[in-house]
């Protein structure tokens, strides 16, 4: 499908991938991480990636974070085509529109909390008292601003992922892309993260798409289920508890 | 990203790993150290050796002769311009013109004749020369035994050292060659000579022994006598021979005339003085069938210029002006290019150590390009551009450059003053008066630095674009 059709299409459709692939080389042998998905998200939707592991679930997640370029087919966010995005616009996109969370958290060890919650702003060229500003309320929204000044080494895994969590806040993006965000974390902590992203999903209006291989999880925050197996997408279901039982849940589209 | 938030940043990196960058950024300073160390020898050999020529006075004086006179310099010069025979006399009113060229400090006429001294009754025939007031800065006469003239018009003689031997009666024997000037000074300095010369006279005459000092209009009186001559063809002067006695002032050691060859002088005048006197030169008995003038004619006129950089543009002028030129401009070309061959070799070899500090730097940013891989895919993820993380490396390389560069700039000087300090000593030892050889100018320093920025940012092109290139997906899964 064409970008043209895609731009005249829903406008509320956050993501839509279409007949997207994404294929390694691994010595003789060709991997075919992604194989041919169709999927369309709408703007606010929170949508879980189940699929056990090696099923293609994070490779699809790196291609709508523009991490990584699909083989073929397109990836189209927002309107925008990934696939023909050039680095440099790739970047940007990335820093304006994503908020990523990692299983492993992934702060930089050198840098404070705070340090490592401003970093997106210092490629965007915010202003200092801005970035600090913003630093602040991010981490005050994640009930860390007690902790503005530790280095991630001295936070416990749920702290660091909410400093995690506020990094990804801290542009106002419209995804906010999540790979096994509480893979790390004890279930209570897991639970607490889980509860704030819910929180930003409805709060913020952010589309959430998050990776998971516990179906449980999924269930109780997920509106909807997208399961993968070898790359190809087998299964979508609406799941009827979450939008039956979320309040507001109407006045999103 | 912003160049503050970038230094920043490289900064703190650099912090992170500090041993193994401290020990990079030491490379470096001990390659500009070296750079530093060559380069401000070369420097101050080259300042040493130009003071030396400058004072000599060589290299800032342009010889200035008329075409007419046929035993130029340059035999080259008489294939352009007029004929000898058409061309312009050295008269006062060029004289004057020359000294109004840009860039000319003064114009004055060469005196030079030969004729006999009598000291202790015995005869002794030399060169004699006529010296301006600003001979005095002259490196031959600035340490000499005695003083120089007390004033242009005071009768007095300075002697070189030579001349002071033969009258001395002290004939070094052969390889013999340094006769104590201070003993040869004792001896002479305070003494009298009585030189005997030939005198250009008008029938009306102006006293012969009357050395100008209590006769101020006698310049003026002379000029016009000789005006006389000019317009009575054949009886316009006389030659009388007189005698003038004159004291020994000074005794110079090493020869202000070396340029001259054969025929530099061994004795020398104040100017106004031996302007004043009227001495035939070789030159009056051609100008006895010149057209009629009423100014002395000179047979060739010194020219000293501002500097020696000056000397092409007033030589080129002067020469434009009609008028053949002499100055040792070549010479003084060739020792500077010899200086700059110098720099350049001793500029290289300084260089070596820096190369050696070049490849540090390239392995101690790729290696914190392996360990640093997942913050960069982190830094990707979040949304740095390659380009911000290619400045970034650059950034650090540059600090490392700078830092190096300024540690390396003061161990370069350091060590010069050590150095310098050591040979003095041993010069001092050696009773040799202390030099300074070793020059680090503000323009080396800021060289120095700008040089191992450069270098360092060199180093860190390949390190930065394999950083920049780094996969974030697979720099994410690095663990």
């Amino acid at each position: 499908m064409s970008l043209s059709q895609s731009t005249v299409g829903n406008v509320t459709t956050a993501i839509r991938l279409e007949q997207l692939c994404r294929h390694y080389r691994m010595g003789e042998s060709v991997i075919r991480a992604v194989d041919g998905v169709n999927l369309t998200v709408a703007a606010g939707e929170f949508v879980a990636l189940l699929g056990s592991s090696g099923s293609g679930k994070s490779s699809v997640l790196n291609l709508v974070a523009g991490l990584d370029r699909p083989t073929s087919g397109d990836v189209i966010v927002h309107d925008k085509n990934l696939a023909k995005l050039r680095r440099e616009e790739l970047a940007r996109y990335r820093l304006q529109t994503v908020g990523m969370v990692f299983q492993s958290f992934n702060l930089i060890p050198s840098m404070t909390v705070a340090e490592n919650v401003e970093l997106p702003m210092r490629f965007a060229e915010v202003e200092r008292s801005r970035r600090d500003a913003l630093a602040r309320e991010a981490l005050t929204r994640v009930g860390l601003q007690s902790r503005m000044n530790h280095r991630p080494s001295e936070l416990s895994g749920g702290e660091q992922q909410r400093a995690a969590l506020a990094r990804a806040l801290i542009n106002r993006p419209q995804l906010l892309l999540a790979d096994e965000p509480t893979g790390n974390l004890d279930s209570r902590t897991g639970t607490e993260i889980m509860n704030m992203v819910r929180e930003f999903n409805r709060q913020l209006g952010m589309t959430v798409v998050m990776v998971t291989h516990e179906r449980a999880l999924a269930e109780r925050y997920a509106q909807r289920l997208i399961f993968l197996a070898d790359g190809k997408l087998i299964g979508d279901e609406a799941n009827a508890a979450v939008v039956g039982n979320a309040p507001g849940e109407e006045k999103r589209a | 990203m912003k160049l503050p938030d970038l230094t920043e940043l490289a900064l703190r990196n650099l912090r992170e790993s500090m041993l193994r960058n401290s020990l990079t950024t030491i490379g470096i300073s001990v390659g500009v150290a070296s750079l530093v160390a060559m380069l401000s020898l070369g420097i101050g050999l080259q300042q040493l050796a130009s003071r030396r020529l400058m004072k000599s006075g060589l290299f800032d004086t342009v010889v200035v002769t008329s075409r007419r006179d046929l035993r130029n310099f340059n035999r080259e010069e008489e294939r352009n311009g007029p004929a000898p025979g058409e061309s312009r006399v050295l008269d006062e009113g060029t004289r004057r013109e020359i000294e109004h060229l840009p860039n000319v400090l003064e114009a004055y006429p060469d005196i030079r004749f030969i004729t006999e001294l009598r000291y202790d009754d015995k005869p002794h025939l030399t060169m004699i020369s006529a010296l301006p007031e600003s001979a005095k800065t002259n490196d031959a006469f600035d340490t000499m035994p005695g003083h120089f003239f007390s004033s242009d018009n005071a009768p007095e003689v300075i002697l070189q050292k030579t001349f002071a031997e033969e009258l001395a009666g002290k004939k070094p024997g052969p390889g013999l060659d340094e006769t104590d000037v201070k003993q040869l000074a004792a001896q002479l300095l305070g003494k009298e000579l009585t030189m005997r010369y030939a005198q250009r006279e008008s029938p009306t005459a102006v006293p012969p022994m009357a050395p100008p000092p209590n006769h101020a209009g006698s310049a003026g009186e002379s000029s016009d006598d000789r005006g006389e001559d000019q317009s009575l063809p054949g009886a316009s002067y006389s030659v009388v021979s007189r005698e003038l006695k004159l004291k020994i002032v000074g005794l110079a050691d090493l020869d202000p005339e070396s340029m001259r060859g054969p025929t530099r002088a061994r004795v020398f005048l104040p100017l106004k003085l031996a302007e004043r006197l009227h001495v035939m030169q070789p030159t009056d008995l051609r100008e006895l069938s010149r057209p009629a003038g009423d100014q002395p004619i000179y047979s060739s006129l010194s020219v000293r210029v501002k500097n020696p950089g000056q000397v092409q543009i007033v030589e080129d002028a002067i020469k434009k002006m009609g008028f053949n030129t002499f100055s040792i401009l070549d010479a003084s070309r060739s020792i500077q290019q010899f200086f700059k061959v110098l720099d350049v070799f001793l500029g290289i070899f300084g260089s070596l150590a820096l190369a050696v500090a070049f490849i540090g730097i390239v392995n101690t940013l790729v290696m914190a390009i392996l360990e640093r891989r997942r913050e960069i895919g982190i830094m990707k993820a979040i949304g740095a551009s390659d380009i911000d993380v290619k400045k970034l490396f650059f950034a650090e390389a540059g600090a490392m450059g700078i830092l190096g560069g300024v540690v390396g700039v003061a161990l370069g000087w350091a060590i010069g003053q050590v150095i310098n300090l050591g040979t003095n000593i041993y010069l001092k030892a050696q009773s040799f008066p202390p030099e300074h050889f070793w020059a680090v100018p503000w323009w080396l320093v800021a060289f120095a630095i700008l040089f191992s920025f450069l270098v360092s940012l060199a180093a860190g092109l390949y390190p930065a674009s394999r950083a920049a290139r780094l996969d974030p997906v697979q720099a994410l899964r690095y663990e």
